[in-house]
C-alpha cells in the first residue's frame, strides 16, 4: 500500500498545479457495488460517491446480501459523508417476490436510500404506488442499447439509465448527447453475459451424479474446444449468471467520457476481493479527480501499474466492446 | 366458463418466406409471423420484401389469416434511420401487427404508423402481471410472455388483466431468459440481440471450481462435457389446459425451419386445438398427433418452465440424440380422380416401391409405396433424382394440391 500512498501523492500535486486552469467539467459519480455495511464503509472511505447495495431475492448477483437494518446502516454511514446509496431491485420478478415487493418498496423508501435499481417494469408501477418520491434508476443490462429506449424510461419516471456494455464508445456518446436523463456507464470490473432462470450449474452436477452439490460461489467455464478464455459462473436465487472472460478497465480512457458529459462510473465488485476494489476505486478517484480539471490531462501511468498490480493473472483486463467492432 | 362467452385462441405459426406462408396458411394457422428486411432477430432466415408482403398479406387474408411482422432487435442509435417509413410500409402493405422488443420502437411505430397494432415480444422479458398491466396500460393489446412463465403463472394474469396474451407451445428456446443474453458478442463478435445469435449455449465446454486462483476441474475423465442446450419446447397434449388458462394466441417458433416442419407441426396443432375446442367434454388425445410431431422434431422435446423449474431432463448433454427424421419428397400439384394420378413436384429424391406418407391440412395422414410413375411427357420413371421436377404417380387415396409426400430419411 506504500506505493499506492505515493501514487496517491504525486497525483494529488498534479491536480492542484491543474486547479490553476480551472476549466471545470461535471465530475462524473463514481459508483461501486458492496457487499456489506463494513465493505461499503471502506469502498466510500477509497473515494466512491455512492454505492450499489441489494438482496439477492430482488437484485441480480449483489456481491453480499443486504437486510433492511445492513440497508439502514449503509444509509447511515453514507450519509454521513453526503455520499449515495442505491438499491438493486433489477431481477426479472416473477410472482413469488412480487408478493412482498410494495412493501420492501416501501421500506426502501423510509430507509431514505437515494435510488433504486430497476429493470422489471413491475417495479415501476410498486413504485408510483408505494413510494412515489423514490428516485428510479433505469437498467435491463443487455438491452438498454439505444438513446430513445431511455427517453422512454425518462418518460415513464426513471431520473438515470445505465447503459448496455456492449455498447461501444460512440454508441454512448450518441445516447448521452440525446438522453432526457443522466447516463452511468460501467467503467471497470466483470459483467455479465448471459442470465438464465435454469440452476444450470446443480443440473449439470445432478449428470455427472454429484447430487445436491450446490454452491453459491463463482466456478469457471472454459470453452471445451477453444482454449485460452475463462467465464465466471455463478448459480444463485436467481438462476444462473455467465461473466465476462476479462474485467473491463477504462482507465486510460474516462477522460473521454467526461469530456462528453457521462454522468456516472460503475464499477463491478463481484468477483474481487475487497482490498482489490478498495485500490481500484482508489485509482479512478485520483484519476476522475484530476481529469475534471482537464478531461486531455495524460493519465499518470503510475495509476494503471496500480491497477495492474492488484489484478488477478487470470483475469485480462480490457475496454469491452467500447471499442469493439460488432456485426449480426 | 363455455365457449359461447370466450374466444377460441389463435394458432400463430411461423413463415420464413412467402412459400412457408402459404404452407402454414393452408395447414391451419390462424395467422403467421414473418420478418422484414430489417429490424427482426432472424438476419439469415429468408425474410420479406415489401411485395413478398403483399403477396403474403392477400394469400392470409383471403383465408381469414392474420400476417404479423417481427422487427423484435434491441435498436443501437443507427437502427432509427429509415425505420418510421419501415412501418408506414408494414401498415400500407396490410401487415396486422408487429411484433417488438424495444420500447424504443414501439415509439417510433406507434408516431409512424398509429393504427398498426404492435405486440410486445418475447425479448422483453415479461414475466409478471404487473408488467403485463403496464404494457395495457401502454395501450398494447397483446404481449407475448416470457418462456420462463408457468401455467399458473399465466393464469393469475389473465385473472388480473384484460388484455391478449401470447405465449410459445412449440419449437426451440433460449436457454437463458430472452435478451438478456450476449454470448454471442464476447464469443464470436456477432450482435445476438440484432439477429446474429451463434447459440454459443448449445456449446460444449468444462465447469471448473476455482480457489485462490487454482482451477479445480468439477468433472473427471470420461464425463459428459457442461452446455446449456435446452431441449425444445412441446404442449400438444397440454394445449387443454394451455386454452383453460385463457392463452389467446399459441405460439409455435421456427422461421428458419423447413415447409414440412411448418406444415406437419401447424397440422397437428391445428387438429388438436379444434378437436378440444369443439367438444372439451368427450376430448382423448391422440397418439398419431405426438407421432406427427416427432416426424419433424429437430431435438427431443421438453414443457419448459409451463409445470416445473426445468432440470437437467429437459437439457440436452452429450452426443445429441438421432431424431427418426422425415424428408419433404414431393408437393402435390394437381390430382386427377378419374385416373388416381397425382403430379408431384419433386422436393428430395425418391423412386419406385419406396415407402412415403401423404399429408394434408386437417386430415389424416396415408402410407403407401410409389408404384407407377411417369415424367410428364408419359414416359415411364423408376426414380425421381432431380429438384422441381414435374413427376405422375399413382396415389392410393385422394390427395390435394399442397399436400406432402414425405419419406424417412435415409431410406430408400
Amino acid at each position: 500500500m506504500s506505493g499506492s500512498a505515493l501514487v496517491h501523492k504525486m497525483v494529488l500535486l498534479a491536480c492542484l498545479k491543474e486547479r490553476m486552469v480551472l476549466m471545470n467539467f461535471h465530475i462524473p459519480e463514481l459508483v461501486v457495488s458492496a457487499g456489506s455495511p463494513e465493505e461499503a464503509e471502506k469502498l466510500l472511505a477509497a473515494g466512491a460517491d455512492a454505492v450499489t447495495v441489494g438482496d439477492g431475492r430482488y437484485a441480480l448477483r449483489v456481491p453480499g446480501n443486504f437486510s433492511m437494518p445492513m440497508i439502514t446502516d449503509v444509509v447511515r454511514i453514507a450519509h454521513g459523508q453526503g455520499k449515495k446509496v442505491y438499491v438493486a431491485l433489477n431481477a426479472l420478478l416473477h410472482q413469488e417476490e412480487l408478493n412482498g415487493l410494495d412493501e420492501y418498496v416501501r421500506q426502501l423508501a423510509q430507509s431514505k436510500v437515494d435510488a433504486v435499481v430497476f429493470g422489471d417494469p413491475a417495479v415501476l408501477v410498486a413504485m408510483q404506488k408505494t413510494a412515489p418520491g423514490l428516485k428510479r434508476h433505469w437498467s435491463t443490462e443487455t438491452t438498454s442499447t439505444n438513446w430513445r429506449t431511455v427517453n422512454f424510461w425518462a418518460r415513464k419516471g426513471a431520473s438515470r439509465a445505465i447503459l448496455a456494455r456492449e455498447l461501444s464508445l460512440e454508441e454512448v456518446i450518441g445516447v448521452k448527447q440525446q438522453s432526457r436523463i443522466p447516463v452511468q456507464v460501467q467503467v471497470h470490473g466483470m459483467t455479465c453475459i448471459f442470465h438464465s432462470k435454469r440452476p444450470l450449474v446443480s443440473n449439470y452436477l445432478h449428470i455427472l451424479g454429484k447430487g445436491d452439490n450446490k454452491q453459491e460461489q463463482l466456478m469457471v467455464l472454459k470453452e471445451n474446444t477453444r482454449s485460452g478464455q475463462h467465464y465466471p459462473i455463478i448459480e444463485d436465487h436467481n438462476g444462473t449468471h455467465v461473466m465476462s472472460h476479462e474485467d473491463i478497465c477504462m482507465l486510460e480512457h474516462l477522460g473521454v467520457l467526461i469530456e462528453n458529459g457521462i454522468d456516472s462510473f460503475y464499477i463491478e465488485a463481484l468477483g474481487k476481493p475487497l482490498s482489490y476494489n478498495c485500490q481500484v476505486v482508489s485509482v479512478y478517484r485520483q484519476a476522475i479527480d484530476c481529469l475534471a480539471k482537464n478531461p486531455q490531462a495524460a493519465l499518470d501511468p503510475a495509476l494503471l501499474d496500480a491497477i495492474n498490480a492488484v489484478q488477478p493473472t487470470e483475469r485480462p483486463i480490457g475496454t469491452g466492446f467500447y471499442f469493439r467492432e460488432q456485426v449480426y | 366458463m363455455t365457449n359461447q362467452t370466450r374466444k377460441k385462441p389463435e394458432l400463430l405459426a411461423p413463415a420464413g418466406n412467402l412459400e412457408k406462408l402459404k404452407f402454414a396458411v393452408l395447414y391451419g394457422a390462424d395467422a403467421v409471423y414473418i420478418g422484414g428486411q430489417q429490424y427482426g432477430l432472424r438476419a439469415k432466415a429468408g425474410n420479406f420484401t415489401f411485395e413478398d408482403m403483399r403477396e403474403g398479406v392477400a394469400f392470409a387474408h383471403e383465408r381469414g389469416a392474420k400476417v404479423y411482422v417481427a422487427a423484435n432487435i434491441m435498436a443501437h442509435n443507427e437502427d432509427f434511420a429509415g425505420m418510421a417509413d419501415y412501418f408506414q410500409m408494414l401498415q400500407k402493405v396490410g401487415i396486422d401487427a408487429v411484433i417488438v422488443a424495444d420500447p424504443a420502437i414501439v415509439d417510433v411505430c406507434r408516431e409512424a404508423a398509429p393504427g398498426l397494432e404492435i405486440h410486445i415480444s418475447t425479448q422483453a422479458s415479461v414475466t409478471n402481471w404487473q408488467a403485463v398491466q403496464f404494457w395495457a396500460e401502454e395501450g398494447i393489446p397483446r404481449v407475448v410472455l416470457a418462456r420462463e412463465v408457468s401455467l399458473q403463472e399465466i393464469c393469475e394474469i389473465k385473472r388480473h388483466v384484460d388484455i391478449e396474451i401470447e405465449a410459445f407451445v412449440h419449437g426451440a428456446m433460449c436457454i437463458s431468459y430472452s435478451g438478456r443474453c450476449v454470448l454471442s458478442n464476447h464469443m464470436t463478435n456477432r450482435d445476438a440481440n440484432r439477429g446474429g445469435c451463434a447459440q454459443s449455449c448449445r456449446w460444449k465446454y468444462d465447469l471448473f471450481a476455482e480457489e485462490e486462483g487454482d482451477m479445480h476441474p468439477l468433472f473427471a475423465e470420461g464425463d459428459e462435457t457442461f452446455t446449456m442446450s435446452s431441449k425444445d419446447l412441446c404442449m400438444l397434449e397440454h394445449i387443454p389446459e394451455m386454452i383453460e388458462a385463457g392463452v389467446d394466441s399459441l405460439k409455435i417458433e421456427g422461421r428458419m425451419k423447413s415447409i414440412h416442419y411448418v406444415a406437419t407441426v401447424v397440422n397437428a396443432y391445428r387438429q388438436v386445438i379444434d378437436a378440444y375446442w369443439d367438444s372439451p367434454e368427450t376430448f382423448v388425445f391422440k397418439p398419431e398427433w405426438r407421432e406427427e410431431i416427432m416426424k419433424a422434431a429437430n431435438r427431443p422435446l421438453t414443457t419448459g418452465f409451463y409445470f416445473h423449474q426445468p432440470t437437467e431432463d429437459d437439457q440436452i448433454f452429450g452426443v445429441p440424440p438421432k431424431m427418426t427424421a422425415y424428408d419433404f419428397a414431393g408437393l402435390v400439384l394437381a390430382y386427377d380422380e378419374e385416373t388416381g394420378i397425382a403430379t408431384i413436384e419433386q422436393r428430395n429424391h425418391f423412386k419406385r416401391g419406396q415407402e412415403v406418407e401423404f399429408i394434408g391440412p386437417g386430415r389424416e395422414r396415408f402410407i403407401q409405396r410409389i408404384g407407377e410413375m411417369w415424367d410428364e411427357e408419359g414416359n415411364s420413371l423408376d426414380e425421381a433424382p432431380h429438384p422441381m421436377q414435374k413427376v405422375l404417380v399413382r396415389v392410393e387415396k385422394p390427395v390435394k394440391p399442397y399436400d406432402l409426400m414425405r419419406k424417412e430419411k435415409g431410406t430408400t
